[in-house]
């Protein structure tokens, strides 16, 4: 089992509803977050494109924040999703400072927090939050060793990208282009 | 070489725990607490039924509690057709409106002049008491139809009946004359029939969409953005008109940079282009149209050549734009748009949308427009009403005939003294609508309510104003009341309940028990003469097949459609509540109260040197200026930025992140400076704010002196003179460096 998620950059409008949701389903305090949203644009008026992402841990399988913690609390889950155990954290920074994505902040309670895919709902057979809720149904997640799955289907279908790459960590959000 | 690449990163990161201080961190400590580890997904946890109200779109979901029983999170319906079970950000952020703690939180009665927060707490009988009492003096001295309400939120329908029973019918939402009005307007003379709230435009199922300043994905209209994504998905064209590249633009094949105020010459281009190259619906036109050889012979001269000096769109551009939706038709929508009060001649500029569909054959059509059904929620039994003696029309005798709801302004308007107008308001109760922030000219509206004997607040937060107030009446927000049922139109007729997920925080109460207790005061009783609220939608319910006790299991039930089908069928006869029963290409409502009966293209006022026009918009995590304090929403935006093309920044020496005061054509200058972002993203001729900022109350501890208000900066009003909705975009702003005089002293 290998979860991943696809994001369609053709349809997400950037409404950061997959961030209110996260935030809210998490308790992720205000002021923080585990996911957000990225524009980006190129050309000269009026020669223009523009790229919006949902982002998010990237949930490598390669993971540098879980080879580099010093106590254990990053670690893999089944399907290769990484989570931090809020109570083995002892805040050292070392996996904020190791990650390419800039995907993990410091929770003010003192430990390390970061996306989990929504394990937690992921365990019960629903989708992740950010997915579930968002409008443009931009995002498809799923077992990417499932060939049916709606993950594997769409990255079959489409051209995609990956963030990053170079920097060696074979991450598992993939951008639909 | 500047940098051309614009990488913008929206999300609660960057504002950091530190700006938040130890007494904002307890707003949040309920949704922080780690030591339950991970949360339970809600499949076991209650949930209660609502529709949303921070935004007119109404969506229908479920607030879930936590497992202390805490207001946690809000998600959608899965069987809502405004939401599909799913939220936009405001929605799924309603939870911020509930915990916000700088809420209305008991009754206030004023204590200095108008215009400034200075009340004394007061208890709910003394606070209605002294309503009730103003409401009857007026009465008595100046008429009971002297008494409007301007109403913006669900508890209005309770306000409504309570001035209906009164004696007044003049009751306005600013949505008509300050947003929509002009497109209900012209789509009544060309169809007889309105576009409706939500729009009835069949964006799953269409080939090619045409926006016209419309930004669908940054107005989070939740089932338009959803369907836009659908028809993303199954390759549907395109085609955005916007001196802005929208996020919608960024999605689309066709571009139109158009010079903004022109609209209207590249609509009658696209006419003369459909019509001259024989690409109408020849069939569609003849059986249902009326007017078209006069249109024909009206839109002759019309040529795309003529339009390319006037909009800046190059002729090949609007021909093969023409071509891409007569292709698609009739599965083409011609978007009406929204808010649509631009320039003042906005009711003709949709007159040439909803023509321009009725030649594409979309209305009524799969991929353009359904029919959409409403199911009929029975009116609990009450005597009839008193008819008033007069109304908000007799101000303006002859005039805005054609205006079929009331004007905000005119209220506004009627209520400046003058001997010339019949009727002169001396009350108003406003009802969750920051009027502040939404009429334009606020000179003007400050006269008006100068000259009120009674002005009662209706709201849950201290907006602005609150702060003209003599009584503000602390409204619970939507999740902790009942309301009036859903019964928006839709695909499908359907019903909607709202109910409490928690009580009602502080000494706040619903609108539908202020309006009980007020009418109760006036005599008015035998209007709500239902016991509890609960047995009054119970009654309705049954009525409609369901119960109080399912709606709360269910929160939306659908219903079959009841007569005809979504689309006209082949060859259907249909009549149109028009004066000659057809599609009217020529409108002879138009022209019987002496307006141009097909629309005519006229020049704009353009900005003078050293001066930009102010375009304003949305962002998809804000609904106006409702939403501007909401915790979980100002995380996500908390100020706006002025967009600023990077020649007119290099022209001012504007950096990035710098912040300026603008200063409009009639040298009102912005209260709060605001930041500039340099982008491409916008025409060298235009600036562009989102609307809804800069606030002036301290009360609003967010939101207070964040960004600039547009409002503030359009004092010049573009007055159409069909139906008297307020154009808002001819206004012209130039940047300054430093603030007013005034606003520095203070």
């Amino acid at each position: 089992m290998r979860y991943a998620m696809a994001i369609d950059t053709r349809k997400c409008v950037g409404c950061t509803d997959c961030v209110v949701a996260c935030q809210t389903e998490n308790n992720v305090p205000i002021g923080y977050c585990r996911d957000w949203v990225v524009e980006v644009m190129d050309g000269t008026y009026p020669q223009l494109e523009m790229e919006i992402r949902s982002e998010r841990c990237n949930h490598c399988n390669n993971a540098p924040c879980v080879r580099c913690c010093p106590t254990g609390a990053s670690h893999f889950e089944d399907g290769g999703i990484v989570v931090v155990t809020h109570r083995k954290c002892i805040g050292c920074g070392a996996c904020i400072a190791s990650c390419p994505y800039d995907a993990r902040y410091s929770h003010p309670e003192g430990y390390v927090d970061k996306c989990t895919f929504c394990i937690h709902r992921v365990r019960k057979g629903l989708e992740p939050a950010c997915v579930a809720t968002c409008p443009t149904r931009c995002m498809y997640f799923g077992d990417l060793d499932n060939p049916r799955s709606s993950v594997s289907m769409i990255l079959k279908k489409r051209k995609w990208k990956r963030l990053i790459p170079e920097a060696g960590t074979d991450p598992q959000l993939y951008f639909l282009i | 070489m500047p940098n051309r690449r614009d990488f913008i990163r929206i999300s609660g990161l960057g504002l950091g725990g530190a700006a938040f201080g130890a007494s904002g961190y307890d707003l949040f400590r309920y949704l922080s607490d780690s030591s339950r580890g991970l949360p339970d997904p809600g499949l076991d946890l209650v949930r209660t039924p609502t529709y949303c109200e921070n935004c007119f779109w109404k969506c229908a979901g479920w607030v879930y509690k936590n497992s202390e029983g805490k207001i946690w999170k809000i998600t959608g319906n899965e069987e809502d057709q405004h939401s599909n079970g799913r939220f936009c950000p405001r929605g799924t952020g309603g939870v911020g409106m509930y915990y916000d703690k700088d809420r209305l939180k008991t009754p206030l009665i004023r204590t200095e002049e108008r215009g400034k927060q200075v009340f004394r707490e007061a208890g709910w009988e003394e606070a209605l008491d002294y309503v009730a009492e103003k409401m009857k003096k007026i009465g008595e001295e100046h008429g009971r139809e002297c008494i409007a309400l301007l109403t913006h939120g669900s508890g209005g329908s309770y306000f409504t009946t309570l001035l209906n029973a009164f004696g007044s019918n003049s009751i306005a939402a600013p949505s008509y004359s300050q947003c929509r009005g002009p497109r209900e307007v012209a789509f009544y003379m060309t169809y007889g029939e309105g576009v409706e709230s939500p729009e009835r435009t069949d964006i799953r199922d269409t080939k090619c969409l045409v926006l016209i300043g419309s930004h669908i994905g940054e107005n989070m209209h939740n089932g338009q953005v959803q369907e836009m994504s659908d028809a993303i998905d199954k390759g549907a064209t395109i085609i955005t008109v916007d001196p802005r590249f929208s996020v919608a633009a960024g999605k689309s094949k066709f571009w139109l940079p158009i010079k903004p105020a022109t609209d209207l010459a590249l609509l009658l281009a696209w006419m003369h282009v459909i019509i001259h190259e024989d690409r109408y619906d020849k069939d569609y036109v003849e059986r249902y149209t009326f007017g078209f050889e006069q249109l024909k012979e009206h839109v002759r001269l019309m040529t795309p050549e003529w339009a390319y000096g006037i909009t800046t769109i190059k002729p090949d551009l609007i021909r093969e734009t023409a071509r891409e939706m007569a292709d698609a038709a009739p599965a083409v929508i011609v978007h009406p748009g929204r808010h649509v009060t631009w320039y003042g001649d906005d009711t003709q500029r949709l007159r040439a949308v909803a023509i321009l569909n009725a030649l594409l054959g979309s209305w009524g059509r799969r991929g353009g427009f359904y029919v959409p059904e409403t199911t009929e929620v029975p009116e609990w039994p009450h005597p009839p009403f008193p008819v008033p003696g007069r109304s908000w029309k007799d101000a303006f005798p002859d005039k805005y005939n054609l205006a079929y709801e009331t004007l905000a302004t005119g209220i506004c308007d009627a209520t400046i003294p003058a001997i010339s107008k019949a009727c002169n308001f001396k009350g108003w109760i406003v009802n969750g609508t920051n009027l502040i922030k939404t009429i334009p000219d606020k000179e003007k509206l400050l006269e008006a309510i100068h000259n009120l004997e009674l002005m009662v607040v209706v709201d849950t937060m201290p907006m602005e104003i609150t702060g003209w107030a003599d009584v503000v009446l602390p409204e619970c927000t939507y999740l902790e009341r009942y309301d009036t049922l859903r019964h928006s139109p839709h695909r499908k007729p359907s019903i909607a309940l709202r109910m409490p997920a928690s009580e009602a925080l502080y000494d706040s109460k619903p609108a539908w028990w202020m309006a009980r207790e007020l009418a109760k005061r006036l005599g008015l009783e035998a209007y709500f003469s239902y016991s509890t609220i609960e047995e009054m939608l119970d009654w309705q319910l049954r009525q409609l097949g369901t119960s109080l006790e399912e709606m709360q299991r269910i929160g939306v039930k659908t219903y079959e459609r009841s007569y005809d089908n979504l689309y006209f069928q082949p060859g259907e006869d249909v009549q149109f509540d028009t004066g000659t029963g057809k599609i009217e290409l020529y409108s002879t409502s138009m022209a019987a109260e002496g307006f141009d009966p097909m629309p005519v293209y006229t020049p704009h006022e353009e900005p003078p040197e050293g001066f930009y026009r102010l375009i304003y918009g949305r962002a998809p995590m804000h609904t106006f200026s409702r939403t501007c304090n909401n915790p979980n929403l100002t995380d996500l935006m908390d100020e706006n930025d002025i967009w600023v093309n990077p020649q007119v920044a290099k022209v001012w020496g504007l950096k990035n992140g710098q912040y300026v005061w603008l200063e409009n054509q009639d040298g009102v200058r912005s209260s709060f400076p605001i930041k500039v972002r340099v982008t491409e993203r916008i025409r060298w001729d235009s600036v562009y704010m989102v609307h809804g900022f800069g606030h002036e109350n301290k009360q609003l501890t967010r939101a207070y002196g964040k960004g600039a208000s547009d409002s503030e900066l359009i004092t010049r009003v573009l007055v159409d003179p069909v139906m008297g909705g307020t154009g808002m975009r001819g206004n012209f702003v130039t940047f300054k460096f430093e603030p007013s005089k005034a606003e520095a002293e203070s």
